[in-house]
Parts: structure tokens; C-alpha cells; sequence
């Protein structure tokens, strides 16, 4: 089906639920209020004529320094995919800037999970009724959500936990355990950048 | 000497309730393909619980290209998935090209098909090469890293590097293929084919293989596509979805090739499709060298380093002249197209996604990675829960993970 196509399907099934609709390089995108997005995903994946089986990707956009008007502070994009009926098509779900959550979809796909995880890492979106929502790239006790436009690209402090590994190094060479003297005992082999 | 940290491992004592433990392993673990760890909650060898923790390597790509032009943040892309960085460039350049409206000549384009094929080749072999290391087939690992040995040494005097290329470019190809690349190509392709046959008869019909991969991490098509698994993965399932045959980019529309597809869904279905895969590949390379057009290799509208190409021949060795180059990259003030794109290309290890966000900027506002080896670990979890520890490592391996591409 047509990209545009399926948007006139989407407006005809969710009327309220469509802020707006557009075409770039050939690819479609909606963007669409958050509430009910859990509803909308199942009904493009089961239609019989959509069949939007695959979950391409799932990602957070911080919105803060966009220049488009009218958009909420962050939005959550969805990119889907019918492996059967070929087609595709975008869904830009705006999320507000207080507290910014929206339901999870691991229920729909469960490939979901981690996705999300990430989303909520690098983002701070939180997912409403998903499993297990921690982090996953970043240390458990990591301050702040890196992709967000505010989030300096270079700190101005060292990460809380380098010192308190430092100490533990120091620790051990109490022990008698000395890095340089092993070094010197046995050149280790080649490190190649691969495995 | 005893040191002391050995003298404070715990030994788990079977208490009442039967033997259950947890176990780390990895991120030191050789079976982990880098620095994957999984804890693990066991019950004797029965897997219970699996939770792979990743985030070791990762280096914040996302956040770095949003602070680098287009041209710059290419090379963030070798270091994804660094047994394959040439269908990462070629994924990335692909979709800057479509968020820019940048235009490639045909024998780039082909040029493009044919790094891209040897990269999957590539990947393959060290795929087969580790997979069977972990499951305990020493040979293969030997024979195939010394076909491997031949492309990366091809891949060396195509553009000087082994391993983080950035020979694609933003509208073409950094420079031409050379008549001796071309012959000792063809002269490895002469050769491969009975290469794979090689492999196929140490370990095809081997009792010990096809007792650790038949029935082994079985999935079904909806399973899998449900884990978001993409690539062989998802193809040993039985779903046909290859990415150079769905939405073609590059010169595959123009190639002949076939998808082969598996319906096992166990590790051996899997193997089997990258087996065929390989053979495809080099049928693929084959015709890009028979077909391979002439003409400029980089677009007139690619938004590049200033190359030598552009570069009169007079000023080409003073430093100076090169100065100015970087200084116009970084302060390059072209008016970009804005808008967002999705544009997803088939990698060695399944579905690699670009989704940018351009504002005219020269700097990308957002960029997304929808890498394959991220989601696959992510499905590991649900693959290995009830099957046997020894099975995680031919799961891990089947399921062709690369660290650097999912920590980003």
C-alpha cells in the first residue's frame, strides 16, 4: 500500500489521535499524540491490509533546539515495516516535557524490551508497564541521559566511580600484585582490534 | 604464590534446595565474542534465568555525530562493527545521500556493491571461524582466517587499511579500483567457491556438529520476528526478508542473487543460510567485476573532505593547502536539506538502520543506530532461557553478535 495511503487509513481509524502528516525523500511520517499509541501499533500490525509485522527501530528525539514549530520537547519515533506486504511507514508520538513517559509496546513486540531500556537510558523517556526498565549501555549509577541537547558532550568532572576504582587498584597493591614488574616478565601478544 | 584474591573465591556448596547458582560470564569470556557478560541463574547446567549486560564498549556515537559534520562522523562508522566496517560506511553514506539528495554515479554504486559483498564475506569467515572454535572445531578456524588473510590483504591495497576503512564517501567512493585489484580478485573468487566446499566437508555432516547445532535455539519465523532478529537469524526461520532484495540500494537491483532461507530455526538452519550466503556473495562480486561500468567514482554535489581530486596538482603537497581544507569542513556553511529519513541496509549481521534528523544544519541533529547486534543480544535472554549452558555459546555464536556495533 501506498504511504499515503495508509495515512488516510490511520486518520479514518484514529481521527483525534493524528496531529499531523508529511513526506520526505519518499518516506511518510505521522506524528501523533502519545495516549494511545500501544492501540494504534497493534492495529497497523494486525490489519490484514497493513500487517506492519516488524519493528524496525524505536528511538527518542529531544526536540529542544529543533527549529519545526509546534512540537512537543521530545517525541519517541517508531519506524515500521510489512515483510509480507512490503510497505513502511514512520509514527513521531510527541511526549511532553514534564516527567516525559509513554506506554510500552513490549507487549506488541518483545523485541521491544531493550530498545526502550536504551530509549530511557540516553533519553530519560520513561515506558509505562514495561518489565525491567534500567539501564543498559550506561553504569547503573550514571547521573543525567546523554542524548538529551542540554547533556554537555564533555564533562567537567571525572565519573564518580574512577576514584573509588582507583582505590580498589590501590588496594591490591597491598597485595604484592605489580603491574609494571608482570609486564616486563612477558610481552603480551598482539592485540588485534577484532572479536 | 598464591595470591589473595584466590583465597576469597567463594566455592557454591549444594545446599537442600538443589544445586542452583549464578554465574557471571564474560566480559573476559572467549565464547562472549568480545565483552558481552551474562549472569546467569542455574540449576546444575539448565539455564533459569540469562541476563546479558552489555555497555562495556560503548563510546557514544549518537552523541558525537550530532557534533560533527556528516563528513566527519563517517568515520564513527568503521567502529561499529569492525569485522564489516565497509557495509557500515556504505549504510551510512547511503542514508546521508538520501537525507541530502545527493546523487552517486554507477560505478560507484557498483564499486559499493562489490566492498560490500567481500565484507559479508568476510564477517562470514570469521564468523564460521569462531562459531566453530566455540563448539570445538579447531580447523576450520585456521582455514578460514586464511581466506580471510587474502581479502583483507585486497581490501589493504584498495584503500590502505585493514580493518576501520572509510573508503565509501558521502556521493561515491574515496578513489578507483585498480586493474591488479581487479585480477587478484577475480583470482580468489577462482578459487573460493571450492574453498566453501572445504569448510562444508570438515564440518556439514560432522556427528559432533550436528549434535550441538541441530534442534538446538530453535525459533519460530513469528518468534524471531517478534525478537526483532533480522539477517540470517531471521532467515534460518524461514521469513524471506533480505534487505537487498526488499528495498534494493546500490547496484543490487542490477545483480542477480538469491536469498536462502532455512526452516529449522535451530543453529544449524542458520548455518546452512550463511554457508549459501556465501556462495551468493561471491556470485554477486563476480558480476560487478563483469559489469562494472565506467565513469567518475564521487558526485559533483558530494559534500566531502576537500579531496585531492579537487585540489589543484600544484599546491597538492603544501600543508597549507590542506589547512584550509579541514578549516572549510568544519566551518562548512552549506544549506542542507532538512527533513528525517530511515534508511536501513543489509549488513553481515542483519538490519543496520541509519534514522537521521537534519535541521540545514551541517551537523546532523540526531542520529540513530538501529544496530542488528544490539536487538540480537537483547533476544538472547529469551532464546537461552531452558536450554543448556553449553548451548548459550553455540547460541551466542550462531547468533553473530559483534559488541562494538551494539554498545555503540
Amino acid at each position: 500500500m501506498e504511504q499515503v495511503a495508509i495515512t488516510e487509513r490511520m486518520r479514518a481509524e484514529f481521527p483525534d489521535e493524528i496531529l499531523s502528516s508529511y513526506s520526505n525523500q519518499g518516506q511518510t511520517a505521522v506524528i501523533v499524540r502519545p495516549g494511545r499509541i500501544v492501540e494504534m501499533l497493534r492495529w497497523l500490525r494486525d490489519s490484514d491490509d497493513l500487517r506492519m509485522n516488524h519493528l524496525r527501530s524505536l528511538c527518542g528525539v529531544d526536540n529542544a533546539r529543533r527549529k519545526d514549530p509546534g512540537l512537543s520537547r521530545f517525541e519517541v519515533v517508531y519506524n515500521l515495516y510489512s515483510i509480507p506486504l512490503r510497505h513502511e511507514i514512520r509514527l513521531r508520538a510527541e511526549v511532553g516535557d514534564k516527567d516525559p513517559a509513554i506506554d510500552s509496546v513490549v507487549g506488541l513486540w518483545c523485541g521491544a524490551d531493550w530498545l526502550e531500556r536504551e530509549t530511557y537510558d540516553l533519553m530519560g523517556i520513561r515506558f509505562n508497564n514495561h518489565p525491567d526498565l534500567r539501564r543498559v549501555l550506561l553504569p547503573e549509577d550514571w547521573v543525567g541521559h546523554p542524548l538529551r541537547k542540554e547533556y554537555p558532550l564533555k564533562g567537567k568532572v571525572e565519573w564518580a566511580g574512577m576514584t573509588e576504582l582507583l582505590e580498589q587498584v590501590k588496594e591490591l597493591d597491598k597485595f604484592g600484585f605489580d603491574p609494571e614488574g608482570h609486564a616486563h616478565g612477558q610481552a603480551g601478544p598482539d592485540q588485534e582490534e577484532e572479536e | 604464590m598464591t595470591s589473595p584474591t584466590q583465597q576469597t573465591l567463594e566455592v557454591p556448596v549444594a545446599d537442600g534446595e538443589g544445586e542452583r547458582y549464578s554465574l557471571r560470564m564474560g566480559p573476559q569470556h572467549p565464547a562472549t565474542h568480545g565483552v558481552l557478560r551474562v549472569d546467569l541463574e542455574l540449576d546444575g547446567e539448565t539455564i533459569i534465568e540469562c541476563k546479558p549486560q552489555v555497555g562495556y564498549l560503548h563510546r557514544g556515537f549518537e552523541k558525537l555525530a550530532e557534533n560533527r559534520t556528516y563528513a566527519q562522523a563517517l568515520i564513527l562508522t568503521d567502529r561499529l562493527d569492525y569485522i564489516a566496517a565497509m557495509a557500515n560506511n556504505v549504510g551510512y553514506c547511503l542514508a546521508v545521500e538520501k537525507l541530502l539528495g545527493i546523487s552517486v554515479p554507477l560505478r560507484a554504486k557498483y564499486i559499493r556493491t562489490l566492498v560490500c559483498e567481500m565484507s559479508r564475506l568476510c564477517s562470514h569467515l570469521l564468523w564460521l571461524a569462531t562459531h566453530a572454535l566455540d563448539i570445538g572445531a579447531m580447523t576450520v578456524f585456521l582455514y578460514c582466517f586464511r581466506e580471510r588473510e587474502i581479502l583483507l590483504d585486497l581490501f589493504e591495497e584498495l584503500c590502505g587499511a585493514r580493518l576501520t576503512f572509510s573508503y565509501p564517501r558521502i556521493g561515491g567512493v574515496r578513489q578507483d579500483v585498480t586493474s591488479h585489484f581487479i585480477n587478484e580478485l577475480q583470482r580468489f573468487l577462482d578459487i573460493f567457491p571450492s574453498k566453501i566446499e572445504e569448510y562444508e566437508t570438515l564440518i556439514d555432516t560432522n556427528r559432533i556438529w550436528l549434535k550441538r547445532t541441530v534442534g538446538v535455539g530453535k525459533l519460530s519465523g513469528e518468534e524471531a520476528l517478534a525478537l526483532g532478529l533480522t539477517g540470517a537469524c531471521l532467515r534460518g526461520s524461514g521469513v524471506d526478508y533480505d534487505l537487498r532484495k526488499h528495498q534494493p540500494y546500490d547496484a543490487y537491483d542490477q545483480v542477480e542473487f538469491e536469498v536462502p532461507l532455512g526452516s529449522d530455526g535451530d543453529i544449524y538452519a542458520r548455518y546452512r543460510c550463511r554457508m549459501e550466503e556465501m556462495h551468493q556473495s561471491a556470485r554477486i562480486i563476480q558480476q560487478c567485476i563483469d559489469q562494472l561500468p565506467p565513469g567518475p567514482i564521487i558526485g559533483p554535489d558530494a559534500p566531502d573532505l576537500v579531496m585531492p581530486n579537487k585540489i589543484p596538482a600544484r599546491i597538492e603537497a603544501d600543508s597549507s593547502a590542506y589547512g584550509t581544507g579541514l578549516i572549510r569542513l568544519i566551518r562548512d556553511r552549506t544549506p542542507y536539506l532538512t527533513g528525517d529519513v530511515y534508511l536501513a541496509t543489509e549488513v553481515p549481521k542483519g538490519e543496520l538502520g541509519f534514522y537521521f534528523i537534519s535541521d540545514g544544519n551541517n551537523r546532523p541533529y540526531r542520529m540513530h543506530i538501529r544496530s542488528p547486534s544490539f536487538i540480537h543480544i537483547g533476544a538472547l535472554a529469551a532464546i537461552a532461557k531452558g536450554e543448556l549452558i553449553a548451548d548459550l555459546i553455540a547460541n551466542i555464536g550462531s547468533l553473530d553478535v559483534v559488541l562494538g556495533e551494539s554498545d555503540r
